[in-house]
């Protein structure tokens, strides 16, 4: 090996020893996470803590199915997906109208922009009083609501970027063989930018799914998210932890699944479009 | 075909209607309920007065009177301003480490993209997990380092819960800082950091001069819309140490909670959390002309 060769070698073998240490490091949690789920109660609280389980124990899961506990996973797949759709579509057709009409100009698009930055906890505590006069706290449809108003914005300013890139020509030449606009949008527009659109579904479903502050304010027992539930198992010195990591594993399983499908456009959709990736 | 302007009322104000039902939504969702909040913080409701007579700027009064609120804020602060530059610098580390070729580079990358997508909840139950003083593996890897048994309380000792908090902080979202600078780094003209180092640049000088200034615009909006996160943090908090121990840990979003779902004080809750959006608000402006520039 001549000497430069050598260096190189030296220094890939570096920085891929650091990259597998920082990368071990980062999974180590979620590592933790899903193995205390598959420990007994035994292995769980046993000292010095075990770093593997003895078997693959599935006690902690069968608890949640048992006691319905697990129906909080499905509260959060009902109003993150209908808050989704519902958002999706306002935000997709508003997102059209901003981009290709400049409807109410740069004005509108910050104002609709900034809504996303209030603080939730900010906006949650009048939208309680205002549920708890209207019946609406513990329902599915006060949960939905606002998902959907929560992520609307992000929706609506992700959409307009992605739409933004969509050639206007291609619209134009549907508009000249007889379409109406809304037959451009939908048999046009909207083929044209489907990664995009699935890409900020999947965001939306996220932060719908991820949400804890906004339930743990509106729901009780009916609506109960996971997320919620899972700090009912905490309780100062007996927390329960078979159950908490259950219920954290089945939660967050499903969110790396779909994510898995978006590594393309996850940095724009983190960035709220600023870094295209 | 008819044109726009012949067309029935639908066909004239097309683009408007398209528009409508979002922002007929975000209003009745994001702007009245500011508005009701304005009302009712002009009021004097409590857990045992239910009177809605207006009491005056009382509310607006016990803003300025009230320590724990300055607190409160001073713990966003704080938090925000070490975790923030953390997760900046470590960050852009990994960033530079994993930008040129890399065997698995692919499945690393795919990797970090985990923590950022957890739940903060969960992420926050995972830490308390592996911070509990006596089940979990922290205490056990610093008693193998100091070789004996070490009990550190990280969720109650005064000196330990800031460190806890914010090392759950970093493990989330310095993965986020990571994405957005490998994408502004793979964006730096190749061509440029050629002739510098043709030129015989140090790696300082061409870092710098070169790549700082390219990646600068990103850095601005990865560091705001984290900024923006940090200040409205109550998840990970509420999951480790619920604002403890005492109101040590509290931060602004666990103290309007505390004030208005367990203490209901409810029209001093809504002067607080005007504060907040107005504090927020500024905050926001800047962030806006920032992401229009990246654009």
């Amino acid at each position: 090996m001549t000497p430069l060769a050598r260096r190189r070698a030296w220094n890939l073998g570096l920085r891929l020893t650091a990259a597998v240490l920082i990368t071990l490091i980062f999974m180590f949690p979620i590592y933790w996470l899903f193995m205390i789920s598959f420990k007994t109660a035994a292995e769980i609280y046993s000292f010095p803590p075990k770093w593997y389980p003895g078997s693959f124990n599935l006690d902690s899961y069968l608890v949640l199915f048992k006691d319905g506990d697990a129906t909080t996973v499905g509260n959060s797949l009902v109003v993150a997906s209908f808050s989704t759709a519902l958002a999706m579509f306002l935000g997709f057709i508003c997102a059209y109208s901003l981009a290709r009409f400049s409807t109410g100009g740069n004005h509108l698009a910050n104002w609709i922009v900034s809504q996303r930055m209030i603080p939730p906890i900010a906006v949650v505590f009048p939208i309680f009083l205002l549920y708890v006069w209207f019946g609406l706290v513990d329902t599915y449809i006060g949960v939905i609501l606002l998902y959907t108003a929560f992520n609307l914005p992000y929706v609506i300013w992700m959409m307009r970027g992605y739409i933004l890139d969509v050639p206007p020509a291609l619209e134009e030449s549907a508009l000249v063989d007889g379409c109406t606009r809304w037959q451009v949008i939908w048999r046009v527009v909207l083929p044209m930018c489907r990664a995009g659109l699935a890409a900020t579904a999947i965001f939306t479903f996220v932060f719908a799914w991820n949400d804890f502050i906004f339930a743990l304010v509106l729901t009780r027992t009916e609506v109960a998210t996971y997320t919620v539930q899972i700090t009912h198992y905490f309780g100062g010195q007996s927390n329960f932890w078979g159950k908490i990591s259950a219920m954290s594993v089945l939660g967050t399983l499903p969110i790396f699944v779909v994510t898995a499908f978006m590594q393309r456009y996850f940095v724009r959709g983190i960035s709220l479009g600023a870094v295209k990736g | 075909m008819k044109s726009m302007q012949q067309g029935t009322f639908a066909q004239r104000n097309f683009k408007y209607l398209l528009v409508g039902p979002a922002i007929f939504v975000l209003l009745l969702i994001g702007v009245f309920p500011l508005v009701y909040l304005l009302m009712v913080s002009f009021q004097g409701i409590t857990m045992t007065e239910t009177s809605t007579d207006f009491v005056g700027a009382a509310n607006y009064k016990q803003l300025f009177e009230d320590p724990r609120l300055w607190q409160a804020l001073l713990h966003t602060v704080i938090i925000t301003a070490i975790a923030l530059p953390l997760e900046l610098v470590l960050g852009l580390a990994m960033a530079q480490l994993f930008l040129n070729p890399l065997p698995g580079r692919a499945i690393f990358i795919a990797l970090m993209v985990l923590p950022v997508v957890v739940s903060p909840i969960v992420s926050g139950a995972t830490w308390s997990l592996l911070f509990n003083h006596r089940f979990g593996p922290i205490n056990q890897i610093i008693g193998w380092l100091a070789g004996k048994e070490m009990v550190l309380l990280w969720a109650i000792n005064p000196n330990l819960v800031y460190p806890a908090i914010i090392a759950a902080e970093i493990w989330q979202w310095t993965p986020f800082m990571f994405l957005l600078l490998l994408a502004a780094l793979g964006n730096v003209d190749r061509s440029q950091l050629e002739a510098a180092a043709i030129d015989g640049a140090s790696w300082w000088r061409t870092f710098s001069r070169i790549v700082l200034p390219a990646i600068a615009p990103v850095m601005t909006v990865a560091i705001l819309i984290r900024g923006l996160d940090l200040f409205r943090l109550f998840d990970i908090i509420w999951a480790i140490t619920q604002g403890g121990p005492g109101t040590m840990t509290e931060t602004i979003s666990v103290f309007t909670y505390v004030k208005g779902f367990q203490q209901f004080e409810t029209s001093y809750t809504a002067a607080v959390a005007l504060l907040v959006v107005v504090l927020l608000s500024a905050l926001v402006m800047l962030l806006l002309r920032r992401v229009e520039l990246a654009r």
